[in-house]
């Protein structure tokens, strides 16, 4: 099992112009690791982050994508896996944070905690490249040429909490973050 | 009392062609049977417009926020239980965080000759007063001629930030 604040601070590593979209706790402790103006908080509602990843990668073809989802998100929005496999990006790699708890809403367990398998549910959906991690170096030594891969890949990241980040919502809501955001990405 | 709503039943090709003008060449789509024929179909098969199936219709307002985001316009037609069931994606997306989507909706079980307040179908005639609840603009495509309004709407809506939702309420010939 990996921290996730420690396979983000891997993933910035690695991380050069993608745009991220990243969720909740990994959206907190993503700026604070790498505050960057191609990350993008806006997915106003829980679940579409893959979503909006689509949305970008489809509208821009010529940039790399990168979701970092939550498990108890993508659960709310397991149908977008199928959407994804059938519009088939080539530019939008969706890793998701499986730590099997609503950490931003009490800690309590996902359903299926434990079992689920979210890398089975992308298979299941079409998605071909498919990967888990549970252990940093692996992941370390595998992201490069993950990130390299033509879409859409799919790769699972067994975590738990790392250390505590600071949680400021009014960032994850700013309407000057979005508005930097699409400034940036239209510049880039 | 129902109100007999005539004229001309809108078509469906006029309704394409004013999107068209609209600016939007992607359609986000989940199939409505009040859509489907006249609508869906032939976007299915028209050259230059691309077409997103999705799963889920929340799925399609934040695939329309992000393809707006990488400057490709976009639109969503669905039917009106998904936008139920997408309202708080659009509450979150178009509201809060001002995105203008662009959305056609068909009105399942609509009785073609009425207006959608008298209709007898619940969830029918709270699809407008849900939508005046939200601050939604929206409006009607009943009869020939009202999709006119379409390339205004949906131009001012992306330039405005704010959703604008046309209902179908009569399946387009």
């Amino acid at each position: 099992m990996m921290r996730r604040d420690e396979c983000l601070k891997v993933l910035a590593r690695h991380h050069t112009d993608q745009i991220v979209i990243p969720v909740y706790q990994a959206a907190f402790e993503w700026r604070t690791i790498k505050p960057e103006a191609l990350t993008y908080l806006g997915t106003g509602a829980m679940g579409q982050a893959s979503s909006h990843g689509l949305g970008m990668a489809l509208g821009r073809p010529d940039k790399r994508v990168i979701v970092i989802d939550g498990d108890g998100s993508l659960l709310m929005n397991l149908g977008s896996l199928v959407t994804i496999a059938e519009a088939a990006p080539r530019n939008l790699v969706h890793f998701v944070c499986q730590n099997n708890t609503y950490e931003a809403n009490g800690f309590h367990p996902i359903p299926g905690a434990n079992k689920v398998s979210f890398a089975g549910f992308a298979r299941a959906a079409g998605i071909e490249k498919v990967y888990e991690f549970d252990d940093l170096a692996d992941f370390d030594r595998r992201v490069p040429a993950i990130l390299q891969e033509q879409g859409p890949v799919f790769a699972v990241l067994k975590v738990v909490a790392g250390e505590p980040y600071p949680q400021d919502w009014s960032v994850i809501h700013s309407g000057a973050l979005r508005q930097q955001f699409a400034e940036a990405l239209a510049k880039a | 009392m129902s109100t007999v709503v005539s004229g001309q039943t809108i078509r469906g090709a006029e309704v394409i062609a004013a999107i068209k003008r609209s600016g939007i060449a992607t359609i986000v789509a989940l199939p409505d049977i009040v859509t489907s024929d006249h609508l869906l179909w032939p976007i299915s098969r028209d050259s230059e417009l691309r077409l997103i199936r999705v799963c889920k219709e929340d799925e399609g307002v934040s695939i329309c926020s992000g393809l707006g985001y990488a400057g490709v316009p976009a639109m969503l037609l669905m039917q009106h239980t998904g936008l139920m069931d997408s309202l708080n994606c659009i509450r979150g997306v178009a509201m809060e965080y001002e995105f203008g989507l662009c959305a056609i909706v068909g009105l399942q079980g609509m009785e073609p000759d009425r207006l959608p307040p008298q209709s007898d179908k619940y969830g029918v005639r709270i699809v407008e007063p849900v939508l005046d609840a939200m601050g939604i603009e929206h409006a009607r495509l009943t009869l020939r001629g009202d999709e006119v309004r379409i390339p205004e709407a949906f131009q001012q809506a992306r330039k405005s930030k704010r959703p604008f939702i046309f209902l179908v309420t009569r399946s387009p010939e």
